[in-house]
């Protein structure tokens, strides 16, 4: 029990370091706009890390420098435009809606249209399946009917 | 209907592998050049021998230059920096961009591997190499008389990849500053 409880303590001691990040603001705003920002925007170095969680040099210094905009008053949007300028969209983990993300951004919703086509198709023609079974049941009794009477018109 | 919902998985398998396949080609590390066509952006730097010499963007105009992305840190430039000397032998104006190095370490790299730069700016914080969407040295624009970049390699330069990709386009420009 002690050691579990030793265990604890030291998993949120460590998270409690993790989030006394170095950088300081003015404003604890832009704190959360930044930690915003390092979440969204992707390492140019490598590859499936986000600035927030790299440490390789050039995201320190895209940190430093997203830092320095946020405290000049620079929106989000500017700040990611004024990255994108520099290092392509490549660095945005949320592409924007243009032209080239447009097969991207319509996928799922083209996927979706399909799907919602093949569903009402096939529903029809199940239904269309059942009535012919209707049918053939039917004629079966009238069948039935007419060789238990013994009588053939 | 019948034949469709035959051949239509088999149409859609051969057009993903065909994507997929496409993709396998391109290396990942490599991305998109966000800076090519554009202007090279304003700078005001010193010389890497002579702190008392500003360099300033004004300095490229006029000339077709390749400016290279090099550091005394970098493994890769030191297997590139012997091309740079053959193609500042060749009369290649090459401009160096010493980036996030020191100074000292920057000067004696020079020294023992040789000089390919006609002059070389020293940005110790990454300031421009930032404004370049510069991720990992080498790199070389290539820069035309206007001051405009025209291309952008990403990673070394050997005999090979200058006649492939640089080649052409320098005499093309060479020929466009006259």
């Amino acid at each position: 029990m002690k050691r579990l409880l030793l265990v604890y303590t030291l998993l949120f001691f460590s998270i409690a370091f993790g989030l006394d990040d170095l950088v300081e603001f003015s404003d604890p705003l832009l704190r959360e706009r930044y930690d915003q920002l390092t979440w969204e925007l992707r390492c140019p170095k490598c590859q499936n890390q986000n600035l927030a969680d790299s440490n390789s040099p050039i995201s320190l210094d895209l940190k430093d420098e997203i830092h320095h905009l946020l405290e000049r008053g620079l929106s989000n949007q500017e700040i990611k435009s004024h990255l994108t300028s520099r290092y392509s969209d490549f660095i945005l983990y949320r592409p924007q809606v243009n032209k080239t993300t447009s097969i991207l951004w319509g996928s799922p919703i083209l996927i979706l249209f399909i799907g919602g086509w093949l569903v009402f198709r096939l529903s029809r023609r199940s239904n269309e399946l059942k009535q012919e079974n209707l049918k053939s049941e039917m004629d079966k009794q009238r069948l039935k009917n007419l060789l238990d009477s013994g009588t053939i018109e | 209907m019948n034949k469709f919902a035959v051949f239509a998985p088999l149409a859609l398998f051969l057009g993903l592998s065909m994507i997929l396949f496409l993709g396998l080609d391109k290396d990942p590390s490599i991305l998109p050049s966000a800076l090519v066509d554009k202007e090279f952006p304003e700078f005001d730097l010193m010389a890497l021998d002579d702190e008392h010499r500003q360099i300033t963007r004004e300095e490229l105009l006029g000339d077709v230059t390749l400016v290279n992305v090099w550091a005394s840190w970098c493994y890769a430039c030191s297997v590139e920096h012997n091309m740079l000397n053959k193609l500042s032998d060749r009369g290649v104006k090459i401009v160096g961009l010493n980036y996030k190095d020191q100074v000292e370490d920057a000067m004696l790299w020079l020294e023992n591997l040789g000089d390919p730069f006609v002059y070389s700016v020293s940005d110790i914080r990454g300031r421009l190499g930032l404004d370049l969407g510069v991720y990992g040295a080498p790199e070389t624009f290539l820069v035309d008389a206007q001051g405009i970049i025209r291309y952008r390699r990403v990673g070394v330069i050997d005999e090979r990849v200058w006649r492939n990709e640089f080649r052409d386009l320098y005499a093309e420009l060479l020929v466009e500053a006259q």
